[in-house]
């Protein structure tokens, strides 16, 4: 009996020192901070189209789980038939990821967006080799995966992806292509009603006809730089303009143009404005295809080529018109070392303060645009620089509207102009 | 007398390098291999490239045509391998002409062969005109696919981000003064480049702190540049004092 009593005793504090153990290690705060313990199914799971896509995606949400934690995974499963063994793991994600506010451009910018998953599946990628209709149905199943627990859902999402021809989230690019485009229609009517439209001076483009002036007097060639950029570039149809503009007042002054190029299309392109020019001045006799030459490819190849051309011809002027990279300041510093006037035009931003160390004047970004209207006084050009101007305008008025508005908590300007 | 100088320090120079190749393979600094000798080359047309600090010279204009021509057969071989070779030769004249090709030749793109095509036909005078369409598709598509691509870089992308809120609350009182800066900023500078109102009065006066921003950007930007260059230079000096001439272990 007393036997019974010590060994009842003794186990007891056995009993309750384990117990002490047990509840500070095991506590319920601390198992839940490792790993929930029980999964709770999330609900709306749907399957659909990602809408504005060449038919590629397939878009699938689900609402948040309350056990949503990052040592829990969503996994789903996908299969070409609704009653086929959902072998295929389309895709895994950390439960506490992939959320619709990532993606406003489905899902807008609801509140309520931070309360859904989401996430994108491409099936042919994971389809492929096998044959897949155009109309193909693909079927999907969410599966909820702890460490050694797994709940899949009762729901089966479906959808198939389909190309759409109208990006609807690009319809504010559209807009704005069409606003101005009739903003510029309606100013080249006015302006060629109204030919003697103000344009304030731009000091580059002023110092165009002295440098040219020079080179005639001088008896030397002027040389026309092309940035490295090919005719899909708007600066480098920039360039061309002016050098149209430029070669047909050296055809007027019977001075040599030499135009260096580094892409082939560029250079014959160049070939036709300089030869169209000089048959506008009534010199066609004066034009030299040989003077619009390839001289490189290769960024400095090029360099190296247009710097020897430099030092060997000493041009009177140097023009550096279009998009430069790092060959800018090589170019206008051998420029400059010949004691050629020379005058640059790019809207390379990066490179911009090369040229303006090393050039006599340089056109800043936009007055590169503007140089072919202001050289010209053509209606037409005129007419789309007012129009530019004119869209100055209201993106300033946006600016500032759309600032004040955003600081009253309205943000639906700030949404208008979202990118996609 | 100048001439003759010039010929003088271009043959010095010559020996000079020579000579220190000789001693460095001969000291087995540099290993008498293709390797040794492509050191050697780098390290000459290097320094043939820098004399140009001094003057033009008869080194330079060897390097300068090396790498014109270099470059040149680079681009043709670039063309045929990543552009002729995979976009025509191999869905267009291939399965047209061999029997084992396994695929159908793609005979759309006859249409931009066709286009290509007429831009050689400007070695002929009869045909020359030719060449215009193709200049014209380039153009036209140049343009059309840069537009909306301009719009949403240039104006949209430039926008959103413009369009924050000075004062909902949340913002820091720094937060707001530096919303306000880049409103500024923006506004003045677009101001700068309007040209159709003549800059005077408040007009002027506004364009004028758009060149301050512009200025103080371009600094930034030269002296972010000029560090990269800086590492570029360090590059090259690194090779001649470590890979040539051994000096920098």
């Amino acid at each position: 009996m007393l036997l019974i009593l010590i060994m009842t005793s003794v186990f007891g504090k056995l009993f309750f020192t384990a117990g002490i153990i047990f509840i500070v290690f095991f506590h319920p705060s601390v198992i839940f901070a490792q790993s929930p313990p029980f999964l709770i199914p999330p609900a709306d799971f749907k399957a659909f189209d990602t809408p504005n896509d060449a038919g590629e995606a397939i878009s699938l949400t689900w609402s948040v789980s309350p056990s949503d934690h990052p040592d829990i995974f969503y996994v789903i499963y996908t299969d070409k038939d609704k009653n086929g063994s959902f072998e295929k793991e389309a895709i895994r994600i950390k439960s506490n990821t992939g959320y619709r506010t990532s993606v406003p451009e489905i899902y807008g910018y609801k509140k309520e967006n931070g309360d859904y998953h989401h996430v994108q599946i491409f099936p042919r990628k994971i389809f492929q080799g096998e044959t897949l209709g155009k109309k193909q149905v693909y079927y999907f199943k969410l599966v909820m995966v702890a460490e050694d627990t797994k709940i899949t859902l009762d729901t089966i999402a479906s959808a198939s992806a389909r190309g759409n021809w109208l990006h609807t989230k690009k319809i504010n690019n559209f807009a704005i292509m069409i606003i101005l485009s009739a903003i510029i229609l309606y100013f080249i009517v006015h302006a060629r009603k109204n030919p003697n439209m103000f344009l304030r001076k731009i000091g580059g483009l002023d110092a165009v006809d002295d440098a040219l002036g020079r080179a005639t007097e001088m008896g030397k060639p002027v040389l026309f730089v092309h940035g490295l950029t090919g005719m899909g570039s708007i600066s480098t149809i920039a360039a061309t303009s002016i050098l149209g503009r430029i070669a047909r007042k050296i055809a007027d002054y019977d001075a040599n143009l030499k135009v260096v190029n580094n892409d082939p299309i560029v250079m014959s392109v160049s070939q036709e404005v300089v030869k169209e020019s000089y048959l506008e001045a009534g010199r066609p006799d004066a034009y030299n295809p040989d003077n619009v030459f390839l001289v490189a490819s290769e960024q400095f190849p090029y360099v190296a080529a247009v710097g020897g051309i430099m030092t060997r011809e000493r041009p009177a002027a140097n023009f550096f018109v279009g998009y430069f990279y790092a060959e800018a300041l090589i170019l206008a510093e051998t420029g400059a070392s010949t004691g050629a006037i020379q005058i640059a035009g790019t809207d390379a931003y990066t490179q911009l303060p090369f040229f303006i160390t090393t050039c006599d004047y340089t056109l800043i970004g936009e007055e590169l645009y503007a140089a072919s209207a202001y050289l010209s006084r053509e209606p037409m050009l005129m007419g789309t620089l007012r129009a530019q101007d004119v869209g100055k305008g209201i993106l300033i008025i946006i600016l500032i509207f759309g600032t004040l508005l955003a600081s009253f908590g309205l943000k639906f300007i700030t949404h208008l102009f979202e990118a996609f | 007398m100048r001439k003759n100088s010039n010929f003088f320090i271009l043959i010095g120079t010559i020996g000079l390098f020579v000579c220190i190749n000789i001693f460095l393979m001969a000291s087995g600094k540099l290993p008498f291999s293709s390797d040794g000798f492509g050191i050697i080359l780098g390290a000459g047309l290097t320094l043939a490239i820098y004399s140009f600090l001094y003057k033009d010279n008869p080194a330079f204009k060897i390097a300068e045509n090396l790498y014109v021509g270099v470059s040149l057969g680079y681009t043709i071989i670039i063309t045929w391998f990543n552009f002729l070779k995979p976009d025509l030769y191999d869905p267009l004249i291939v399965p047209i002409f061999s029997k084992t090709a396994t695929r159908d030749p793609r005979y759309a793109l006859l249409i931009p062969s066709l286009l290509g095509i007429f831009m050689l036909l400007r070695f002929s005078k009869k045909l020359s005109w030719l060449s215009r369409w193709t200049f014209a598709f380039v153009v036209g598509l140049g343009a059309g696919v840069s537009i909306p691509r301009v719009i949403s870089a240039f104006i949209l992308e430039q926008i959103k981000p413009s369009l924050n809120p000075v004062f909902s609350g949340g913002e820091t009182m720094l937060s707001s003064i530096n919303t306000l800066l880049i409103m500024l900023g923006v506004i003045s500078v677009l101001i700068y480049f309007i040209f159709s109102v003549e800059h005077k009065g408040a007009i002027g006066k506004v364009s004028k702190i758009g060149i301050w921003f512009l200025m103080i950007s371009f600094g930034a930007s030269f002296g972010y540049t000029v560090m990269g260059r800086l590492s570029l230079l360090i590059g090259r000096i690194q090779f001649l004092l470590r890979d040539w001439l051994g000096i920098l272990q």
